[in-house]
């Protein structure tokens, strides 16, 4: 990760996809979302979904893992060139959550985050707070997923 | 038990589900598949981090509110999803062994302007450890199915 400085309103991530299978959604929902059209195909058409789909927190902690391998992958580069790496977190929360389309078996998520604020902690001088707007869209172009998020990201030493 | 519809949420009504018990195992298989940051999976390097200690990921919290809102009301009701959440803050470590409760309280009510078998409830959730410390807080609107449909 880039320390607070360097980061700027408008940098984008380019998180990559995931494609939603059924195993994965029954699994997921079945310990956290247990609801009939999350967890059982036959009880999800009668339901006004029509089919099974995603648990909304599902597609969101896809987001997060997305956004870890992509902050593990500018870790690895930053490395090999012998720079330093800036810690992030923890994060503060979110707002702004919407789940506009379901997420239904086989659909693909396209996820990307985009920074919207920056600014000092003023509780923590080593840190900054950085704040993303991200989505996710499936392959039809329709958004199913966005919301507002906040971490702490260290600042760059002596500074 | 009849099922809960949207008219049986009445603002001010206020109901605490749990408790529930939170593993140090849960916490771990949570981040090893979807937050893997060493915060959430190891205690020496959470230790050296600002949650101070091995903490669940926010979006483990996320999903436990989650799950104390499907056992405590959303499975015995005419549930119709949810159309997203207005906030959620993430205030408090929550550790393992914790045993965590969820209060909620109903915010607002209001029918649905375009489906009348639909209303929408909006609710304030406060996930609480032993010691009533607020871990995190959320506040989301619900879609409930109607006793009654409204005449259109």
């Amino acid at each position: 990760m880039k320390y607070f400085e360097d980061i700027r309103v408008g940098d984008r991530y380019a998180l990559g996809r995931h494609t939603f299978t059924a195993g994965d959604i029954k699994a997921f929902a079945t310990r956290f979302d247990p609801q009939l059209f999350h967890v059982d195909e036959a009880e999800a058409e009668k339901s006004h979904f029509g089919a099974l789909i995603a648990s909304g927190w599902h597609t969101a902690s896809i987001w997060m893992r997305l956004m870890v391998a992509y902050r593990r992958r500018e870790m690895d580069v930053a490395r090999a060139r012998g720079e330093p790496v800036a810690e992030i977190g923890p994060a503060l929360g979110f707002r702004d959550l919407k789940w506009p389309k379901p997420v239904y078996v086989g659909d693909t998520i396209d996820y990307a985050s985009e920074v919207v604020e920056t600014r000092a902690s003023e509780s923590r001088p080593r840190l900054g707070l950085l704040t993303v707007a991200s989505t996710g869209v499936n392959q039809n172009g329709e958004t199913v997923i966005s919301f507002i998020s906040t971490t702490f990201v260290e600042r760059r030493p002596g500074k | 038990m009849p099922k809960l519809h949207w008219e049986d949420f009445k603002p001010g009504d206020v109901a605490v589900y749990g408790p529930r018990l939170v593993t140090r195992e849960e916490i771990v298989a949570f981040a090893a598949e979807f937050d893997p940051q060493p915060m959430h999976l190891d205690e020496a390097a959470a230790s050296a981090t600002l949650l101070g200690g091995l903490a669940a990921s926010g979006w483990h919290v996320s999903s436990l509110v989650m799950r104390m809102m499907a056992d405590g009301f959303i499975l015995n009701s005419a549930s119709m999803g949810g159309p997203g959440v207005e906030e959620m803050n993430w205030l408090k470590p929550l550790r393992p062994g914790t045993q965590i409760r969820l209060r909620a309280t109903v915010m607002d009510s209001r029918p649905s302007k375009s489906r009348p078998e639909m209303g929408l409830t909006k609710l304030r959730y406060e996930m609480l450890d032993e010691a009533g410390g607020v871990v995190a807080t959320m506040v989301a609107t619900a879609m409930f199915g109607r006793r009654e449909k409204a005449a259109s």
